[in-house]
């Protein structure tokens, strides 16, 4: 057989093509010439490709971009943001430092957080983005702050999001409006709500704003973990878990496997109550015969966490000037309206608006809201994420006292 | 490449001494020890299960026209990828699948769905079920390929002619001589089912996961110092597979001893009953849950807003096909092309060495252990290293570099499908054409190929299966820029719209349907007026 | 059949298996002659016959010389022998017609191909039969057309592994006719190997019996 394991290797690398030298990026102040040096490349843009709506909003962004600034933009679909990570630190190991295969990367919190710490990004470079300016950033710290941590300019705002609570009219009419209300409601309604299973990224937030509103030292939440308080500040979490678990679907034995799983479960009517990180999510679904049209949504009194998601530039990335024209169009007003809009993703948007001209202003303002989303005025009150090593933490501690049931 | 961060070296992570560390942290995951014996438990009880089944089958089967629509029935099922039936299976057995829409709430009087865990449960009896849908067919179509040069009929013949029952002539007489031909598929199916990943993600216990799903999560962990652990749970992962197939091994060395008592028993019908009725209702059951399995996608993939306890959708919709198909002609054609020249590559190798090893006389058995290891090496392990060792010689991610990898997996199944067609061929037809003066280039064209024809089309629609099959390999060596309708599934399966993961397990499920189809009607076509190849087909 | 009559000269073989002898043989064998092998099975009846057609397995060791008339055979491989081999099985290919089976053995430069086809059809009393299909053949026929695609393929010598013993009794009888009537006629060389006696007194040949 060994033979024909050698021929095997041979036909293979006679069929490989070997790495091409690569000229280097301009400096991102000189802005003239990132646009000169983008025109013809290729940008790979691995993002998170598990919603159709998102999918058709990247299709859209790169038709414009090929029109616009003759850049290409190729959406490499990820199930998952942490295998990005996964290839640049493969191909670091690797000693490949300046031909790597990703030149932008949808990212945010503790992906974010690893890439930094290993030096995985590129930048400063949000700064230089000509449109940057129009988010505000003086007055808006969540366009530069990624759970606590600074973004120093490594990645480029994107879009917004908040946990946002949905149900059925048709089975419930009371949804609790708070987390000491929801162990009341899954009590007189049990296995008819569930959370995402832990590592999930909607899960872990639903423990964060649980967390936040039962303990009573907020703070540290904005500090990195301190080990030796860790178990006293989360001991009201975890016996409000041990009295939750009993009566959510399956009794807790199993959960689902993410936030869209979520919505299916609404859909077969296994759910009645859910929740989503993109509080368009129930009126996009009841459009696409996802849910029934009588799904409401709204958000919890004293408010729901919120976060921005970015756009970052891994360090061994080739086509660098494309990739910072791609995230300086993101921030475009009309791309910012598009996406915000139902049709096309119904994601926020990370501009401020009331600062923009009036006619891109106008570009933002929707026809009749759909009943099954948000009211505009709900998302007001926006809890603000903690450090990311609370993220690591409490995933940790639950899956040592939930991960085996 | 695995076995170095295993033990704490991985230099770009600051790892450059060799400590135990990662072995602790894996020992000191909660439930480790549960997901151990899941992978190793499910392995061998799916293994044993579907082995049962075909030989079950086989004994029955009596070449009725029933045994053959049966048989019939039960190929296609080796072309649908596993997502898709692990896909299918989830929508038909969960509580609010379509069993249940079926049977309430006539039946049941479930007006919601019961809060039941069925999908995930956690003794990964769905994830069982769903390995042994996949496995039942690639066991039955080894079997199948290598039975006529036991030429079983004469042995059975023979046993009833002694006045044994037909299932039981064939259970003492048959099957001793036919298992020792089907062991490395077998081998091949007990690692597969250890070690699965994409079937587990979708069927398996989640609290904890399958050890295989674990260290992918692991791996994709974005806490970069989880590597480590991850390393050294991939060989754990290498123990636990080789701890299943070491298990069967002692397994077969006592049913050989035991059976000999059996055997010679001199009990002569005592069961057959059982065998005849049990071997065609449990293959037949098979295949008619993967038939509604691929139902349930073909409904979903069409339905609008479908209310549970309702048995169809209340409105039905092509706006999931319209929306998905713009989209999936570049995945589309990746695969195809992809699919072909990594099996016409292998096609060529394997055809190769089989040509060599008949014009030499090799016996070729001890080698083959070589061939089988990237089946038997869980694909989580050894994937990583693969990368890192692509990047470092500067090959990036491209189609070449997917067909090679591919070509990794692909190489052993065709091999598998197509070795016991090559050497069952009577050596005689080439002898009588060297003898009559032609070269043994001609022999090889003129007479040994025309007369594999079929064999061998089958055995690439097999590795096209496999090559449309593959999602890790093509995700890592192809660095997500070759994109095929199977990543394009699994990326869709994690936003969890049913309709359009129903849409493109579908079609990915269609491409290895044509290459069957093509398999069973090319030779028909070429043999239309050759009476005997047809037999043959 | 035009070229020369040749006499096969089998000198001082001996074939081995393990340090053992297998069967030892000093023969000759003239043209026309027909030379009868006998023995029970496992007396080395096939190794026999696969040392003189070239396909003895590696495993066996062979000594000796093989010439037919002063032109050595045994270093040569299968194809270029020119020895021809009639199994117990006609072996026509079943992918092919009758007259496609028939120029398979022709050789590359013959002339007047579909002429020798159909001459060689009809001297076995299967005139017309080009274009059939092998499988729908009897045995009688079958056996027959495999004997005329073994001589148009003009072989200097000719083995024969038990080539009637699948045929029915009367069957038997007339192909051995035809059969020794046309080798001895081509005047071949040949060597039978069989268990038949019947096969033996028809070929009126010398008879050895191994084992």
């Amino acid at each position: 057989m060994k033979p024909r394991a050698t021929l095997a290797t041979l036909t293979a690398a006679s069929l490989l093509s070997l790495a091409q030298p690569v000229t280097a990026a301009p400096p991102p102040e000189d802005w003239e010439a990132v646009l000169q040096a983008a025109q013809g490349q290729t940008v790979y843009w691995n993002a998170w490709a598990g919603d159709n709506r998102t999918n058709r909003y990247i299709d859209w962004v790169a038709e414009q971009m090929q029109a616009e600034f003759e850049v290409e933009v190729t959406h490499v679909k990820l199930d998952d943001t942490s295998s990005a990570v996964a290839r640049v630190l493969a191909e670091k190991q690797a000693g490949n430092d300046d031909d790597g295969s990703i030149d932008l990367v949808w990212i945010n919190g503790e992906n974010f957080a690893a890439m930094r710490e290993q030096n995985l990004l590129f930048g400063p470079f949000t700064e230089s983005l000509p449109n940057f300016a129009l988010t505000d950033p003086d007055n808006n710290p969540e366009v530069v702050t990624d759970f606590t941590l600074p973004t120093d300019g490594y990645e480029s705002p994107w879009g917004k999001a908040q946990i946002t609570f949905y149900y059925d009219s048709a089975q419930t009419d009371t949804p609790p409006q708070s987390i000491d209300a929801l162990l009341g409601w899954v009590k007189k309604n049990p296995g008819q709500f569930s959370y995402p299973r832990i590592p999930d990224f909607t899960g872990s937030t639903f423990l964060k704003q649980a967390l936040i509103e039962l303990t009573d030292q907020n703070d540290a939440l904005y500090q990195p973990v301190v080990d030796s308080e860790f178990e006293d500040i989360t001991t009201p979490l975890w016996r409000y878990l041990d009295a939750l678990h009993p009566h959510l679907w399956r009794s807790g034995r199993s959960f689902p496997d993410s936030g869209p799983h979520l919505r299916n479960l609404m859909s077969d009517g296994e759910l009645s109550l859910a929740f989503s990180f993109y509080p368009t999510d129930a009126a996009v679904a009841v459009r696409e015969h996802e849910l029934p049209d009588s799904v409401r949504s709204y958000v919890l009194e004293s408010g729901t966490l919120g976060n921005v998601h970015f756009v970052a530039i891994p360090y061994n990335s080739p086509h660098k000037a494309g990739a910072m024209t791609l995230a300086n169009f993101l921030l475009s007003p009309r791309a910012q309206a598009t996406k915000q809009s139902l049709d096309m993703w119904g994601d926020r948007s990370v501009l401020a608006i009331n600062q923009l001209k009036e006619s891109d202003q106008a570009l933002f303002e929707q026809g009749d809201s759909h009943p099954s989303a948000l009211p505009a005025d709900a998302l007001a009150n926006t809890l603000a994420e903690p450090h990311p090593s609370w993220m690591t933490a409490l995933q940790e501690a639950w899956l040592q006292r939930y991960g085996v049931n | 490449m695995v076995l170095l961060p295993a033990f704490g070296y991985l230099p770009v992570l600051g790892g450059d001494t060799f400590h135990l560390e990662a072995w602790q942290a894996l020992w000191g995951r909660a439930g480790l020890h549960r997901s151990v014996l899941l992978s190793y438990f499910s392995g061998l009880i799916t293994t044993l299960v579907a082995l049962f089944i075909v030989v079950l089958f086989l004994a029955a089967s009596q070449g009725t026209w029933i045994d053959r629509a049966i048989r019939r029935m039960v190929s296609p099922l080796l072309a649908i990828p596993h997502a898709a039936v692990a896909f299918g299976l989830a929508f038909l057995i969960a509580p609010s699948g379509l069993l249940v829409r079926w049977v309430s709430p006539g039946l049941t009087g479930w007006e919601r769905p019961p809060d039941l865990l069925i999908v995930n449960d956690p003794l990964g009896l769905a994830l069982m079920a769903g390995l042994i849908l996949k496995e039942v067919p690639f066991l039955l179509l080894m079997s199948l390929a290598a039975l006529p040069q036991l030429r079983p009929e004469q042995r059975v013949t023979l046993a009833r002619s002694l006045g044994y029952a037909p299932g039981i002539a064939w259970l003492k007489c048959v099957f001793p001589a036919l298992y020792p031909l089907i062991r490395l598929p077998v081998y091949a199916v007990i690692a597969y089912a250890t070690s699965v990943v994409d079937m587990a993600l979708i069927l398996g216990p989640t609290l904890p996961p399958t050890l295989s799903v674990s260290i992918l999560t692991w791996f994709n962990d974005p806490d970069l110092s989880r590597r480590f652990m991850a390393s050294a749970g991939a060989v754990l992962q290498l123990g636990v597979t080789l701890a299943a197939l070491l298990t069967w091994w002692l397994g077969e060395q006592g049913i050989k001893r035991l059976s000999q008592l059996w055997l010679a028993s001199g009990s002569r019908t005592s069961g057959s009953t059982a065998i005849a009725l049990g071997g065609r209702a449990l293959l037949a059951t098979v295949t008619l849950m993967a038939m509604s399995a691929l139902a349930g996608l073909a409904l979903f993939s069409v339905a609008g807003f479908w209310r549970f306890p309702d048995a169809l959708p209340s409105t039905f919709t092509l706006d999931h096909w319209q929306r998905i198909l713009p989209s999936v002609a570049t995945p589309l054609m990746n695969t195809l092309s992809i699919g072909l020249v990594a099996t016409l590559i292998a096609a060529v190798l394997v055809v190769a060495t089989l040509e060599h090893a008949a014009r030499h006389h090799l016996p070729a058995r001890r080698a083959q252990w070589l061939l089988y290891l990237p089946l038997i090496v869980p694909q989580v392990a050894f994937l990583f290293g693969l990368v890192v060792a692509a990047e470092s010689v500067a090959i990036r991610p491209q189609h070449a570099l997917v067909v090679a990898v591919h070509l990794l997996f692909v190489v052993p199944y065709l091999y598998l499908s197509l070795s016991e067609a090559y050497r069952r061929l009577d050596p005689r037809w080439v002898q009588v054409a060297l003898s009559l003066g032609v070269p043994p280039w001609r022999a090889f064209w003129q007479v040994r190929l025309p007369l594999l024809l079929a064999p061998l089309l089958t055995a690439c629609a097999v590795s096209l299966a496999v090559s449309i099959g593959q999602y890790l390999p093509t995700l890592l060596l192809g660095g997500g820029r070759v994109p095929t309708i199977t990543t394009e599934a699994v990326a869709m399966a994690s936003g969890g719209n049913r309709r359009l993961v129903a849409v493109l397990a579908l079609l990915q499920a269609l491409l290895p349907f044509i290459g069957f189809s093509l398999a069973l009607l090319i030779p028909r076509l070429v043999w239309a007026k050759r009476r005997q190849m047809r037999g043959a087909a | 059949m035009t070229h020369n009559l040749q006499t096969l000269h089998i000198k001082q073989m001996s074939i081995t298996l393990a340090g053992e002898t297998l069967l030892a043989m000093h023969r000759d064998i003239a043209p026309g002659e027909v030379l009868t092998v006998m023995g029970p099975s496992g007396s080395g009846k096939s190794t026999l016959l696969a040392y003189l057609a070239g396909f003895l397995s590696p495993a066996f060791q062979a000594q000796g010389e093989l010439y037919l008339g002063d032109k050595r055979l045994d270093t040569l491989p299968a194809e270029r022998r020119g020895i021809g081999l009639l199994f117990q099985d006609p072996m026509l290919f079943p992918h092919l017609s009758v007259a496609g089976n028939l120029r398979f053995g022709l050789p590359h430069r013959a002339k007047n191909k579909r002429q020798q086809v159909s001459q060689a059809l009809e001297q076995v009393g299967l005139a017309g039969f080009e274009t059939r299909d092998p499988a729908t053949l009897s045995g009688g026929q079958q056996a027959r057309v495999a004997l005329m695609r073994l001589l148009l393929s003009q072989p200097r010598a000719v083995l024969l592994d038990e080539p009637f013993s699948k045929l029915d009794t009367a069957l038997r009888q007339e192909m051995r006719t035809l059969v020794f009537g046309q080798l001895r006629e081509a005047g071949l060389p040949t060597l039978l190997v069989t268990h038949d006696e019947a096969d033996a007194n028809a070929a009126g040949g010398p008879i050895i019996a191994l084992g």
